[in-house]
């Protein structure tokens, strides 16, 4: 596998900003792809997320910010910057007197082209009938048509809109293959999803976004690093100490018997201190993805602290 | 379940059909606050009004009966007013509105029933609201509710008001009849396109072409008799409505006609409802190809492959509309000579030429005036594209927006030179027929055309909603109506010109017979222009969505 080298990221957005009316819609968001990963795109609904891929494919103006896709502005070269990506909506709607074979060919058509052989397999893999009319499908196959000319279509660029909301599990057991495969010719691909196994098992890289805002963009690896790790230790002694240490949270004491949570990056003190009274058995559970999400889904998770720390693994 | 079931009032099946009819019925009306009343106060009052209006015009007897002595004598205007059956103030009234006021009430009946049945199983809308506690004939039965009490409001409003300015209240009432009757049976006509058909733009197109045949048939068949006693008018409900002869010998057993028609219409939606799935219709899909053809690359291949059929059917009505008025064109030089109330209406509709030049230029008007109802369309389904979500993936692709929207806007200019040319020719080669003589055939298509650059100032206005006001893109149908409503009520109400100016119609010359000079295709065009260039400037740089 090899990636063409590209120095700039294939998406970079800095501080945008957009309102619509009196809702601001996007305040001060970041988001950097870099060229060839695949990207998940995250936060809880009405975080933006749409919003945020609309101004990306220049359907909406940038009040503030800076928007570059592929080394170009998208508002200004929507046309050259169109030629090389391909996108699919979350709400996929379709003509009702085209035939989906008709869409998947206009839709490669008006991108950079179509290659028909991986067309007719994609059409195989997905299961789809190319031969009905946009009324007749269901929501999940109307998302089959968008993803067969999305990944047919010859592109450097892959903008996924929540695009598995309405497949089955086999189904999205081939949507994860093709992704993959996609990553592998070196394409980059911008994932919005709500599926955390999805994520957990496409991206290299993820970003999460709450009221308009980054508030965590890093590898899986990087932000599990940021969050909490319950311990759970049998001493020999008296603990010593622990309520003192930096990241601590949630200490139960009781005998010799120790609970605690300790931010990740916190974990080597803790060890140590309970080292010193001896340790008989202990258990340490890493946070689940489901935690990470959840901690930026909710709406006040204990103060701003974790919010400042934006985009730390830059 | 259970709950549910024990929560509702053991009734018989046919009445758990009708469950939440009533919270349906509040729904509509909530989502109609501003059209039923807009509709209804403004048809209501210009009828209403019009009272004052002929009491100004004509406030002699002696004008009155040459009015209508000189109107009810000429083939040609009773093809479009009907025949005038009573020289009295409300007689008057009757002829001018009785027509007019029943073809603007069908299409508010139609809109509202499409509105509420089709449009809200396409949408899927539908699909949400019968999961819950509705019975299956509730939706439908809402929608003709809704239309119900638009109908009735507008027969109130009709009547007290024309009875309140003096008029007998007998044919005040007849009149309020004459229109709200059929205002209902369209409402009943619109139900069942909403069973046959599986798109809204398709109900509403098929209760539309039934509008136009039932307006062609009474035209043609009061062209015919004078007494608009041709079965030609009797097949049409427009006739009907003409024949509840309001202030006049009022015929009330017409009504009963209006009753039956309706409540079979009625009849035939339920049975057709019962019988088939929500969302389908009795026009199965058929499969398409697996692949696109070659003409389906860009915007302008999927733009004609959108609207192809919309014009077609279009050509198709005017070809037919015009065989029929040049058909009847002959019929002009019936004209009882030395008229001249008639002969002024004539001047002020078709210029000063000779009558039949001045008919075939009225009918030529009509097809302009009504031709700006197309091309409205065909630029608002860029709008329509816009909102159904179609346009992000399209515009996502490597097209620029401004192609984009040439596609559709190629259509809708190109699709007016189209429709208004063959009209023209139908009506230049039926006309010649009918006199034996095809070297007079030339000129008539040549003035159709000439309406082409009024068509395409209102086409402009459409692109300028759309590109700087999208989210008011419904006013444009209120211009074009207001245009429309210029053109067929204007003249014989000597509306002064600068409000005749207000139309791009009334700049046009009277064609054919008249001299064209240039200057006003000059100006429509530039004028068109110039809302075609800012419209697209604006769409430019709007947010799309």
């Amino acid at each position: 596998m090899t990636k063409p080298i590209a120095p700039a990221p294939a998406i970079r957005v800095d501080g945008l900003h957009k309102s619509f009316g009196r809702t601001h819609a996007l305040d001060g968001l970041d988001l950097t792809v870099e060229s060839g990963e695949v990207h998940g795109f995250l936060g809880p609904n009405g975080a933006g997320k749409s919003t945020t891929i609309r101004v990306l494919l220049g359907l909406l103006r940038a009040d503030r910010g800076t928007v570059r896709l592929l080394d170009r502005d998208p508002w200004h070269d929507a046309v050259a910057v169109h030629r090389r990506i391909a996108y699919v909506p979350g709400d996929v709607t379709l003509w009702r007197n085209l035939s989906g074979g008709e869409v998947i060919d206009l839709y490669g058509r008006l991108r950079g082209g179509l290659d028909a052989r991986r067309r007719a397999e994609l059409i195989e893999r997905f299961e789809l009938d190319p031969t009905k009319k946009g009324r007749t499908y269901s929501k999940g196959n109307r998302q089959k048509v968008a993803l067969v000319a999305a990944f047919a279509s010859d592109v450097d660029l892959l903008i996924l809109d929540e695009p598995t909301s309405g497949l089955d599990p086999l189904m999205e057991e081939v949507f994860q293959n093709c992704v993959a495969e996609e990553r592998d010719r070196g394409r980059t691909v911008l994932l919005s999803s709500h599926v955390l196994s999805e994520v957990e098992a496409l991206c290299d890289r993820v970003s999460i976004i709450r009221k308009g805002r980054t508030v965590e963009s890093g590898s899986l690896g990087e932000l599990r690093h940021l969050t909490r790790t319950s311990i759970v230790a049998e001493l020999a002694g008296p603990p010593n100490g622990l309520s003192a240490l930096p990241g601590v949270h949630d200490l139960d004491v009781r005998g010799h018997r120790v609970r605690l949570q300790v931010d990740t990056d916190k974990l080597d003190a803790v060890l140590r201190a309970l080292g010193t009274s001896g340790v008989r058995s202990l258990t340490s559970t890493p946070p689940t993805l489901e935690e990470l999400f959840l901690r930026h889904y909710q709406d006040d998770v204990r103060g701003g602290a974790d919010r400042d720390r934006t985009a730390v693994a830059r | 379940m259970t709950a549910v079931a024990t929560a509702v009032p053991a009734g018989t099946a046919r009445s758990r059909q009708l469950a939440g009819t009533g919270a349906l019925l509040r729904l509509a009306l909530r989502r109609d606050r501003v059209m039923i009343p807009a509709w209804v106060l403004g048809l209501g009052l210009v009828v209403a009004s019009m009272g004052s209006s002929f009491e100004a015009l004509y406030n002699t007897a002696a004008e009155r009966a040459e009015l209508a002595g000189s109107m009810t004598a000429n083939g040609s205007l009773r093809a479009l007013y009907g025949p005038v059956f009573s020289d009295s103030l409300g007689g008057l009234i009757a002829w001018r509105m009785a027509g007019f006021g029943a073809v603007l009430a069908a299409v508010m009946s139609l809109l509202i029933v499409v509105r509420h049945t089709r449009e809200e199983e396409e949408t899927g809308r539908q699909e949400l609201l019968s999961a819950a506690m509705v019975g299956r004939r509730a939706p439908l039965t809402a929608a003709l509710l809704a239309a119900l009490l638009a109908n009735a409001a507008l027969v109130v409003l009709i009547a007290a008001g024309l009875a309140r300015s003096g008029r007998p209240a007998a044919g005040s009432l007849t009149l309020g009849l004459a229109i709200g009757g059929t205002g209902m049976l369209f409402a009943g006509l619109a139900a069942i396109a909403a069973q046959l058909t599986e798109s809204a733009r398709m109900a509403k197109g098929l209760t539309g072409a039934v509008l136009g045949l039932a307006f062609a048939l009474r035209g043609a068949g009061d062209a015919a008799d004078g007494t608009a006693g041709s079965p030609l008018t009797w097949a049409s409900p427009l006739g009907w409505a003409e024949n509840l002869r309001a202030y006049a010998d009022e015929r009330w057993w017409v009504v009963l006609l209006f009753l039956a028609s309706t409540a079979l219409t009625v009849a035939a939606a339920y049975a057709l409802t019962a019988r088939r799935d929500l969302g389908m219709s009795f026009l199965p899909a058929r499969p398409g190809p697996a692949a696109a053809p070659r003409t389906l690359a860009g915007p302008f291949g999927l733009a004609w492959r959108l609207q192809r059929t919309t014009l077609g059917g279009w050509t198709l009505g005017y070809v037919c509309a015009g065989a029929v008025f040049g058909g009847i064109a002959k019929g002009a030089t019936d004209m009882v000579g030395g008229n001249r109330q008639t002969r002024e209406i004539f001047e002020r509709m078709g210029g000063q030429a000779r009558l039949t030049d001045a008919f075939l230029a009225t009918m030529v008007g009509m097809l302009g005036m009504v031709a700006a109802i197309y091309a409205a369309g065909a630029v608002l389904r860029l709008r329509g594209e816009e909102t159904a979500d179609r346009a992000e993936p399209v515009l996502a692709g490597a097209v620029g927006r401004l192609r984009w929207a040439a596609g559709h806007l190629a259509v809708a200019y190109a699709g007016t030179v189209v429709v208004l040319g063959f009209g023209g020719l139908a009506l230049g080669v039926s006309y010649g027929v009918s006199v034996g003589d095809l070297g007079r055939v030339g000129p008539v298509p040549a003035a159709a055309l000439a309406q082409v650059p009024a068509v395409w100032t209102l086409t402009g206005l459409a692109v300028l909603a759309f590109g700087l006001l999208p989210r008011a893109t419904t006013a444009v149908w209120a211009v074009v109506g207001g245009c429309l409503a210029l053109g067929w009520i204007g003249p014989s109400l000597k509306f002064p010109q600068w409000a005749m100016d207000l139309s791009p119609y009334g700049h046009l010359p009277k064609l054919p017979g008249t001299e064209a000079t240039a200057a006003p295709f000059v100006w429509l065009l530039a004028l068109s222009a110039v809302f075609l260039a800012a419209g697209l400037a604006g769409f430019r740089r709007r947010d799309i969505g």
